[in-house]
């Protein structure tokens, strides 16, 4: 077994290698997109003084489901502020959502179209197996390559890292609409897009927002580990309180990470089950209005 | 099976449909046409549907019927376009559905067919008025407009006052009723109800199948109904037909396949009917045999009673019933020396049209001792019903005594043969025929 061993490593090394010399400004170009984003949500968390940042995500966790999370939010949040972590945990925070958001963008399209195909079904599902099992480090290695040591190369890494969930619920979530409810969109003749924004994804979205939440939990654990390679935030006082072995700073940085985590799982997961209620609140009000007094008033103008 | 002259062009035409799925379907089907059984061609694939043709006219309840696995879903959606035939062709009003593209099969479903689910198929995340309202918002009819008009129907099928319910708030018939709704707003003319009432219980689905007649009068629109039951086919169609393993074994009249079964498998079907509810006193009426004219008085109506061994006989006048003698009455009237029999005859004898269905004139003839009269409009007298001939019709056995076919059920034959195995394995015969009874 000495003399045979297929060189895969090598070859990917080249691989990367082409891409660099041949991709290097696409490269570029996604570096500065990505990076301006991040400056702009940093920005957004770090610039205004802690108390209205907290007072902004309490309100976000008071919409999404009621002043028991707000509070419980605000208070969290006042302990990381307490224990010094506060530019850190705005930094993840920020690096998080970005990252969330692009994934979500790649993520429910990519889901919709492999719900809808079967080969695209089946192409994506052993990448998603890749992206998924691949040990999170691995990514770290061709992102410096390719974007240099920073907040990009982390980010990327935690979008490879997290888009998978996020796909497979969606495609999971699509498939799962009653086939009977679909066939009714197709039998009174509506068009596929009408059947998807209408039926298809209205239906869907209890599963599609566990899939975002997934996506949003595997961020932040990325998050941290991206630090490995630049990016800003609690991952960085994780690693130096690693080399060290402080074991104080390795601590207070790690539960401002769970707050965090708990804090963005709640608020998301509220706004799962929310999803449904509102719409049809929305919608009832609607159908309402136009039904008693307005309708006549309409009438009567008429 | 056309089998009767149609005014017009038939609303909704299959010609020669099958459907395969499977590896090879196309030599499935030559197979098929070849003569083969649906058995025959399992290896090239499984045939849901073989050589079904039939023709649906304007205003009709076409019901097709069949168990599960019978291809009856399959039928159905092969008319409106959901699912695509292997080889044959679906007309509705005489455009092609099979060859339609997709813009025009959407077309064609907005404008012409509608549909209702077995399991309702409502959006749970929209109200019962933006429901019914649904297939105008896919025509595109303006929000106002399309509400007023899904108002108008949800009034119709009683759901007026849930305009703002959610489908989750109500119960299987009145979800169904908004399924019906929507599919009656769209304002097609034709109607597709795959097994639309077979998930709701007895009662309701009674109530529903009434409903659906009532409205079919009123709104006049055709409708294709699928069903597992025969007695809800009998209820609702004007014609059925009958599938067996993908075939149309029998395509006619409920009467039709009531009295005259096209074969074994048919027969057997139709022994559960509730045949009161589908006979009429004209399919099961006898000649009128005892009676008299008017004109030949008193003696007339006692020879008639005399060669018939009756005591009753129906006076007549032109053939137009004047109503019954008995034989008390003729004799009273012979030993008083009357000859006219209008003195004797009693007019208040009953009557039925011969549309009436069995259910209704059940009543009636218990009452009487007298055979039932069958009169036309004209009061002209076509047939009798004595009453052992409606009993007979009711309990599905021939009127006159002849040798009857005793087919033995597989339990009768249990209960019989179970002795004799328990008595060669030794086991007291008496303790196991009780439970070969039971089974």
């Amino acid at each position: 077994m000495d003399g045979f061993r297929i060189p895969i490593g090598s070859w990917v090394k080249a691989f990367i290698d082409f891409v660099i010399d041949a991709f290097g400004w696409f490269f570029d170009f996604i570096a500065t997109i990505f990076a301006a984003f991040y400056a702009g949500a940093e920005w957004l968390f770090t610039a205004p003084p802690f108390w209205i940042v907290i007072i902004a995500i309490a309100a976000a966790a008071w919409l999404a489901k009621g002043w028991k999370l707000a509070l419980g939010t605000a208070l969290g949040l006042l302990v990381i502020v307490s224990i010094g972590q506060w530019n850190n945990a705005m930094q993840t925070l920020a690096l998080t959502l970005v990252a969330v958001l692009i994934a979500v963008i790649i993520a429910i399209p990519l889901g919709i179209w492999a719900a809808r195909s079967q080969t695209v079904s089946s192409i994506v599902r052993p990448i998603l197996d890749f992206l998924q099992t691949m040990p999170a480090f691995v990514y770290l290695i061709p992102a410096i390559f390719l974007f240099g040591v920073g907040v990009v190369p982390g980010m990327v890494a935690t979008i490879l890292f997290s888009v998978a969930p996020g796909v497979r619920l969606t495609e999971l979530g699509i498939r799962g609409v009653d086939h009977e409810v679909v066939e009714a969109g197709n039998a009174f003749g509506a068009t596929p897009r009408r059947i998807l924004r209408q039926i298809q994804l209205p239906l869907a979205m209890p599963t599609i927002m566990a899939g975002v939440n997934q996506v949003i939990m595997l961020s932040l654990s990325m998050a941290v580990i991206a630090s490995m390679v630049g990016a800003p935030g609690l991952g960085k006082d994780i690693i130096q309180a690693l080399s060290r072995t402080a074991i104080a700073l390795g601590f207070e940085a790690g539960l401002a990470v769970v707050i965090i985590a708990m804090i963005l799982d709640r608020i998301t997961g509220g706004f799962g089950t929310r999803t449904r209620r509102t719409r049809t609140r929305a919608e009832q009000a609607e159908s309402i209005a136009p039904s008693e007094p307005a309708a006549s008033a309409v009438r009567g103008a008429a | 099976m056309i089998d009767q002259p149609l005014i017009e062009r038939p609303v909704l035409e299959a010609k020669n449909l099958y459907k395969v799925f499977g590896r090879n379907p196309k030599d499935a089907v030559r197979r098929l046409a070849a003569g083969q059984t649906r058995a025959d061609v399992t290896d090239a694939g499984t045939a849901a549907v073989i050589d079904a043709s039939f023709t649906v006219a304007q205003g009709e309840i076409f019901v097709i019927m069949g168990l599960s696995g019978s291809g009856k879903s399959t039928i159905i959606r092969m008319l409106n376009g959901l699912v695509q035939p292997t080889a044959g062709e679906v007309l509705v009003r005489s455009a092609s559905v099979t060859g339609a593209s997709a813009p025009q099969l959407r077309a064609i479903r907005r404008s012409s067919v509608s549909m209702v689910f077995q399991h309702f198929a409502l959006l749970p995340h929209r109200t019962v008025i933006d429901n019914a309202a649904y297939a105008l918002e896919i025509q595109g009819v303006a929000k106002a407009e399309r509400l007023e008009r899904a108002r108008v129907i949800l009034d119709k099928v009683g759901l007026s006052d849930r305009a703002q319910a959610m489908p989750d708030e109500l119960s299987g018939g009145m979800r169904q009723r908004v399924g019906l709704a929507r599919a009656l707003t769209a304002g097609t003319d034709i109607l597709l109800m795959d097994e639309a009432f077979s998930a709701l219980d007895p009662l309701i689905r009674r109530e529903m199948q009434e409903q659906l007649v009532e409205l079919q009068q009123e709104l006049g629109r055709t409708v294709i109904f699928i069903t597992h039951d025969l007695n809800e086919a009998m209820f609702l169609g004007d014609r059925i037909a009958v599938m067996r393993d993908g075939r149309i074994v029998q395509n006619g009249t409920p009467e039709e396949i009531l009295t005259d079964p096209a074969n074994d498998y048919v027969s057997q079907f139709v022994q559960d009917v509730d045949r009161a509810r589908v006979l009429t006193a004209g399919a099961v009426m006898e000649p009128p045999h005892l009676t008299t004219p008017v004109s030949a008085g008193v003696r007339g109506a006692l020879r008639v009673l005399r060669e018939h061994q009756a005591s009753v006989v129906f006076a007549v006048e032109n053939r137009r019933l004047m109503g019954v003698v008995t034989d008390r009455a003729v004799i009273r009237a012979v030993k008083a020396g009357q000859t006219d029999l209008n003195a004797i005859v009693d007019s208040s004898v009953l009557t039925v049209s011969r549309d009436d269905l069995l259910s209704d004139i059940v009543e009636r003839a218990v009452e009487t001792p007298v055979p039932l009269a069958v009169v036309d409009e004209t009061r002209r007298l076509v047939g009798v019903i004595p009453r052992v001939t409606l009993l007979a019709a009711l309990g599905n056995v021939p009127a006159t005594t002849r040798e009857m076919p005793t087919i033995q059920s597989p339990i009768d034959m249990v209960a019989q043969f179970t002795p004799l195995v328990d008595a060669a394995a030794g086991v007291p015969a008496g303790s196991s025929t009780a439970d070969g009874g039971v089974r």
